[in-house]
């Protein structure tokens, strides 16, 4: 694994999102992801059941990744709540990316609650087959 | 056993703790245990006329999922296929796995009240809703004094 080539998520990134919740009072879940990279680029998913794409906030800012997203669920009037275990309306995670990452050409869909993201490299960061010469 | 839809939560894992050293100090636990923690989360409420079970499950086929109520037990099975490379696959990278994959079941008690002919499910947005209703003699009703 090259660890230059990776969307970072080291403790860093993850206490000064922490850092910021508690700045603005609101704490959020942290939704599962999965990171794949390929010779291309980073596939990212993220797990964000009962966040409709109007919901969902994502921002690329100085080289850090957030995904954010509200969880919005028709509920009957007068509802009791008896039993949670998704305590909180929101889902926020912040990454930190490389640079070789083209963060001017990332694509997202939404569907079923699953965030599929594609964010390709930059294409001098492309892998190149070098060819040998003989003399 | 089960993987929790939210990995690496701190706070998940210390109300795990939490949990297990209160269930080790119950003499008299649930048959069932205490599912928390499993995919896909589960919240539930009640209104006088239903319950309402909401499964925070995405990236399900709804038709492949199977939604059952049998002497009051309501069961959530199905599968999430996953989306990660095969092992043959050398040229990609897997740096975070932490969605759950693979078959789950989950199962809810619920009331006594409930009328096992009036159940509906609908699946929006990742979340399995499935409304039960309560029988319409268990309901509360106003009584008029002559």
């Amino acid at each position: 694994m090259n660890d230059t080539t990776t969307v970072r998520n080291e403790r860093a990134s993850r206490t000064d999102a922490a850092a910021r919740n508690e700045q603005r009072g609101d704490a959020a879940l942290m939704p599962p992801v999965d990171v794949i990279e390929d010779r291309t680029g980073i596939t990212l998913r993220a797990d964000l059941p009962g966040v409709p794409k109007e919901k969902l906030r994502l921002q690329v800012e100085a080289g850090t990744l957030t995904i954010e997203g509200d969880v919005s669920i028709a509920t009957p009037e007068g509802m009791e709540a008896t039993y949670a275990e998704v305590d909180l309306p929101r889902f926020r995670r912040v990454f930190t990316l490389s640079k070789e990452l083209d963060i001017g050409k990332v694509s997202a869909e939404l569907k079923h609650g699953v965030l599929t993201l594609r964010i390709p490299k930059a294409a001098d960061a492309q892998p190149r087959r070098i060819d040998i010469k003989v003399g | 056993m089960y993987r929790s839809l939210f990995a690496r939560d701190v706070f998940a894992e210390l109300d795990r703790l939490q949990r297990d050293v209160q269930e080790a100090f119950d003499l008299s636990p649930s048959i069932r245990g205490i599912g928390r923690g499993g995919f896909p989360a589960l919240n539930v409420g009640s209104t006088p006329q239903a319950v309402e079970i909401y499964a925070f499950a995405p990236g399900l086929d709804p038709v492949k999922t199977q939604v059952s109520l049998d002497r009051g037990l309501l069961t959530i099975a199905g599968e999430r296929a996953t989306d990660l490379p095969s092992g043959r696959d050398d040229e990609s990278a897997v740096h975070i796995n932490e969605r759950f994959g693979g078959r789950f079941r989950r199962v809810v008690s619920l009331p006594d009240d409930v009328d096992p002919d009036g159940v509906t499910a609908d699946y929006r947005d990742g979340v399995l809703h499935v409304h039960v209703k309560r029988r319409e003699s268990a309901q509360p009703r106003r009584i008029t004094v002559q």
